[in-house]
């Protein structure tokens, strides 16, 4: 490349530096065999092919249990196939049905959704107390690949990011544990004094 | 059947539940034999995708026996070992004619904006995900495929995303003879887009990361330059620097919003600039890409916003492409490429993880433990 002048961009050429197709052939096994673009598998990107994709149908069969099945307003009517994983249900169960209400380019609809995820959250874990399987925060959490899998060395003497918010992270996850343990005991007390009276 | 189940943010635990059944005429259930974790899952995994629910079972990579299949399926049978593409599709929809398998609009009644996706909230369509013994498999007969004899098990349960997504986000990147192409993102699909930019003429490919070991293996596996964004002030004055000012002709984003962290972390990434979270990798790549050039994006998005620059896009005359990928369309090329050596996809697996244990797996995914690259979980041993 000449050293002296303006060179790329503010000149036209770019300087070719980079290896020669051959050299790049016995380097890489394969270079170049997606060369034209125009046989690549997504181009162009959209073909009419209805006969390609293996369905014997122009409109499936519609799946049963659809009643009260939630969907989006944006959806003229409801898929003919569904999944059924976790049906509505309880106090999450409202919220998510009414952030069904909102169109899919509004945030209330998203952020209601994720309001759902908390209080399903929260509801599932005080559940899990009263039914016969207890949350276990130890077993759960997976924390114990910490030991397992080398979980020091893993984050220390190399140049990681995450490590900037290590020290927050254990707040993070235990801050509500404490905080309800704490809250716990001030409402035992509470009780226990008002007791006494 | 035993299955993963989501109990909220960073809990999930192995649980009895029901066998899935054939809910409409052209199911499938499939035994699950591989499973595998997906940088993606850790979005549900902190609880930032709306709509999932607690009982979930994520997994949308996975391969597996045909179990059972419904009344109207013609193109697999009971015993088959099929791959299962990560899209749910219908295959006769306005979308899936035209060939946009991750775009079907028959399979998701809680979204128009995403398609189905197995075991990844409701949002797509509250399909029970692969990370099972047992999983139902919906349009049999238009979304698996019977695994060729030669294939090896895990290359297959890569090509149900991870490879394809890849080899898709350099295919996006328009990719031509001698172009100069930078991956942000060196975990499964970063490594394979990478590799996917050498098969399509690259002429140059840099991948940027923040782990050491991905890096490594960016060089090794993906024959790619590499750069270590925490040892710069500044990464996209960097790839000015090293494309003599000019910047690179195509920008890959394999890294997708929040993949590392929480909502806290989004904060300390995002407002405090204590780290790479949200949508920094595709700004990043808005910014290193040359005039006029392409960003492809594969990373995963959710639908809550996010601060993309724009402007910049804009001003610079660039072209965006991003979708989901429809894996079914790459696999007939990819399979070749595979066949002739080209590929190897399963030198990016570090671990193999029995479905008991896939607690811990996830968490040594999320906090990047023990050099993971890429967790499998095998489910039922075959
Ligand atoms: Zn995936
Ligand atoms: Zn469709």
């Amino acid at each position: 490349m000449a050293a002296s002048g303006p060179q790329t961009p503010y000149v036209a050429n770019k300087p070719k530096d980079i290896p020669t197709a051959e050299a790049l052939r016995a380097r890489i096994p394969g270079w170049g065999v997606d060369l034209d673009r125009k046989d690549r598998p997504s181009y162009p990107r959209e073909v009419y092919d209805p006969g390609s994709t293996g369905a014997h149908w122009d409109y499936p069969e519609e799946q049963p249990g659809r009643e009260g099945r939630e969907r989006s307003i944006e959806h003229g009517r409801l898929t003919p196939v569904f999944g059924t994983s976790s049906p509505l249900h309880g106090v999450s169960g409202s919220i998510r049905r009414y952030a069904y209400r909102y169109g899919e380019g509004r945030a209330a609809h998203w952020l209601l959704l994720l309001l759902g995820d908390r209080v399903d959250a929260w509801g599932a874990h005080a559940v899990s107390f009263v039914r016969l399987r207890p949350d276990n925060p130890i077993t759960e959490t997976g924390v114990l690949s910490e030991g397992r899998r080398h979980g020091v060395a893993s984050r220390f003497g190399r140049k990681r990011v995450d490590v900037n918010h290590q020290w927050i992270d254990p707040i993070v996850v235990a801050g509500p544990w404490v905080a309800a343990a704490a809250g716990a005991v001030l409402g035992v007390r509470a009780i226990v004094r008002r007791g006494r009276r | 059947m035993k299955a993963m189940v989501y109990r909220g943010p960073y809990k999930i635990r192995v649980e009895e539940k029901p066998m899935p059944r054939i809910e409409h005429p052209n199911d499938a259930i499939v035994r699950v034999t591989t499973a595998a974790i997906c940088g993606s899952d850790l979005h549900l995994y902190h609880g930032l995708m709306p709509d999932t629910r607690i009982g979930h079972t994520f997994g949308h990579e996975f391969i597996g026996v045909v179990e059972e299949v419904g009344p109207s399926v013609q193109n697999i049978k009971r015993g088959d070992r099929v791959m299962v593409p990560f899209n749910v599709y219908c295959g006769s929809c306005y979308f899936c004619a035209r060939g946009l398998f991750s775009n079907c609009h028959n399979v998701n009644p809680n979204a128009t904006a995403v398609g189905a996706i197995y075991g990844y909230s409701h949002t797509t369509g509250g399909y029970d995900g692969g990370q099972a013994e047992f999983v139902r498999v919906p349009f049999a007969d238009v979304g698996p495929a019977i695994i060729p004899d030669w294939m090896d098990s895990e290359d297959a349960v890569l090509l149900t995303d991870a490879l394809a997504t890849g080899y898709f986000g350099a295919q996006l990147g328009s990719i031509t003879e001698g172009d100069t192409v930078v991956v942000f993102g060196a975990g499964p699909v970063g490594l394979y887009a990478a590799k996917s930019a050498w098969l399509m003429g690259a002429g140059r490919v840099i991948v940027i990361d923040h782990l050491e070991y991905r890096l490594e293996k960016a060089r090794t596996f993906a024959q790619a330059e590499t750069f270590n964004f925490a040892e710069y002030d500044d990464i996209v004055v960097e790839m000015k620097r090293t494309t003599d000012f000019l910047g690179a002709d195509v920008a890959i984003d394999a890294v997708g919003a929040e993949a590392d962290g929480n909502f806290l972390q989004q904060v300390t990434g995002t407002k405090l600039k204590l780290q790479g979270g949200s949508p920094v990798a595709l700004n990043w790549a808005i910014d290193s890409v040359r005039k006029g050039g392409t960003v492809s994006v594969v990373g995963a998005y959710g639908p809550i916003f996010s601060a993309v620059k724009f402007g910049d896009a804009l001003n610079k005359g660039l072209t965006l492409r991003m979708n989901q990928t429809p894996v079914k369309r790459q696999w007939p090329r990819l399979f070749e490429h595979i066949q002739n050596g080209y590929l190897k996809p399963n030198d990016i697996v570090t671990h193999r993880i029995p479905l008991a244990d896939i607690a811990e797996g996830y968490h040594m995914f999320s906090a990047k433990l023990d050099n993971c690259i890429k967790p499998l979980i095998i489910a039922n041993p075959s």
